[in-house]
């Protein structure tokens, strides 16, 4: 599988934010986004994933499932967790296992994954920010998609959530996925890095 | 189906528990019924005369208050990105989104009306017309009013604006909804017609409500 981008643009608000932007990522491959704050490495990222309209260029996954666009079989974890503070941890999960489709049934596998195991029952509200972020990743688990966005995944995660979702990463690529990741810090695994508006 | 399922219980959840929007909806309602005869004076022929007319109002402004929050909560806390990612049509989700909403707002206010319908005078028939109306022409106003909501999202902090672009909308609802509940009370005009024409308002927005707001949804992301 192959992930690549051609000549992208990106205008936000009347100004360019990037032109003339190649990308590519094969199957078992990290890509890191790296650059200055306001390169556009979100911007990038939220294009792959079809959140922002393309201003030029063209994007294209070979290898992928032929019947369903790159951002139906992408994941993405942005700044916002996407979490109801009303509903408990297993439930806001369970809810994108359903909503995305597929994934085998039962959220325990993936919440002890994380560490979340023992706070299933709580409400979504009560969580630390690396609790939640560590929720999101568990959706990543949950929901079994090639492609994988991240923008700045390891946030708000201590010591051993860096390197618990280290070693998720590295069993996703094992498995032959694809991961762009925007990041100022270092992700733990072997990565391309791919670096966009100038010198950081 | 079942992501579709997932997402109306989940905003059903989401809206009746602590914070939700459903409870808000039913005491807003009770509390503009409520302060009517205070304004209007204790004439009970007067109440009973406008009763109808209040009931929609009140009912109208309740599903309105809570709009706004239908696609906004979910633009800020992300979920939003997910739901236009997935492999949901659009254009369904936001028709369960509204589904939920109608289902958490709109039918309480239907279920509240018979109680209301006492502090106005209505009889007996006069209350169930209204709440024969409500339950045909609540589901137009929370289809319409999805429209107004997914601009709310892409006019960043639209909630005010909301309620602008959204009353002059529901008139059509309103107008044979309070027909409908006159003609079954007083009118020698029929209820049936207008009463097929409110069903009509109904079914028409439920078709063109969603395409509009995915349509609002898709072009406005950032």
């Amino acid at each position: 599988m192959r992930l690549s981008g051609n000549g992208l643009r990106c205008v936000r608000g009347g100004r360019e934010v990037f032109s003339g932007l190649d990308v590519t990522a094969e199957s078992g491959h990290a890509v890191a986004i790296v650059g200055p704050n306001g390169a556009g490495k979100t911007s990038l990222l939220r294009l792959l994933a079809g959140l922002l309209a393309m201003a030029g260029g063209s994007i294209g996954l070979e290898g992928g499932d032929p019947e369903l666009t790159l951002p139906e079989q992408a994941h993405y974890l942005g700044h916002r967790d996407a979490l109801k503070p009303a509903l408990t941890v297993s439930e806001n999960l369970s809810f994108w296992r359903n909503f995305l489709g597929g994934g085998k049934p039962g959220e325990s596998d993936a919440l002890a994954a994380v560490g979340l195991d023992r706070v299933a029952h709580l409400p979504a509200a009560y969580l630390s920010a690396g609790q939640r972020r560590r929720l999101s990743i568990a959706r990543l688990l949950a929901v079994k998609r090639p492609v994988w966005l991240l923008d700045e995944p390891t946030s708000a995660l201590d010591i051993t959530g860096q390197a618990a979702f280290a070693a998720i990463m590295t069993g996703h690529l094992a498995g032959g996925g694809i991961i762009l990741a925007a990041t100022h810090t270092p992700l733990g695994i072997a990565v391309q890095e791919l670096r966009i508006g100038g010198a950081a | 189906m079942t992501a579709l399922a997932a997402l109306i219980r989940r905003d059903v959840r989401v809206a009746l528990r602590v914070g939700g929007g459903a409870l808000i909806g039913v005491l807003f309602f009770l509390i503009v019924v409520v302060l009517m005869p205070f304004a209007v004076g204790p004439d009970l022929a007067l109440l009973k005369k406008l009763g109808p007319a209040i009931l929609w109002l009140g009912a109208l402004l309740a599903s309105l208050l809570t709009l706004d929050r239908l696609f906004t909560a979910d633009h800020e806390d992300g979920s939003l990105d997910l739901i236009v990612m997935g492999r949901t049509p659009l254009e369904l989700a936001c028709a369960a989104k509204a589904l939920a909403h109608w289902l958490a707002v709109g039918l309480p206010l239907v279920a509240a009306t018979p109680i209301l319908g006492l502090l106005l005078n209505l009889d007996a028939i006069a209350t169930g017309a209204v709440a024969l109306t409500l339950l045909a022409g609540t589901p137009a106003l929370t289809f319409t009013g999805m429209i107004g909501a997914a601009l709310a999202v892409v006019l960043r902090r639209g909630g005010l604006l909301l309620s602008v672009l959204v009353l002059p909308l529901s008139i059509p609802v309103l107008i044979f909804g309070v027909a409908a509940s006159n003609a079954a009370v007083s009118g020698p005009s029929p209820f049936g017609t207008p009463f097929s024409i409110l069903c009509a308002l109904s079914l028409a927005s439920l078709v063109i409500g969603p395409f509009a707001a995915a349509a609002s949804l898709r072009h406005g992301l950032d």
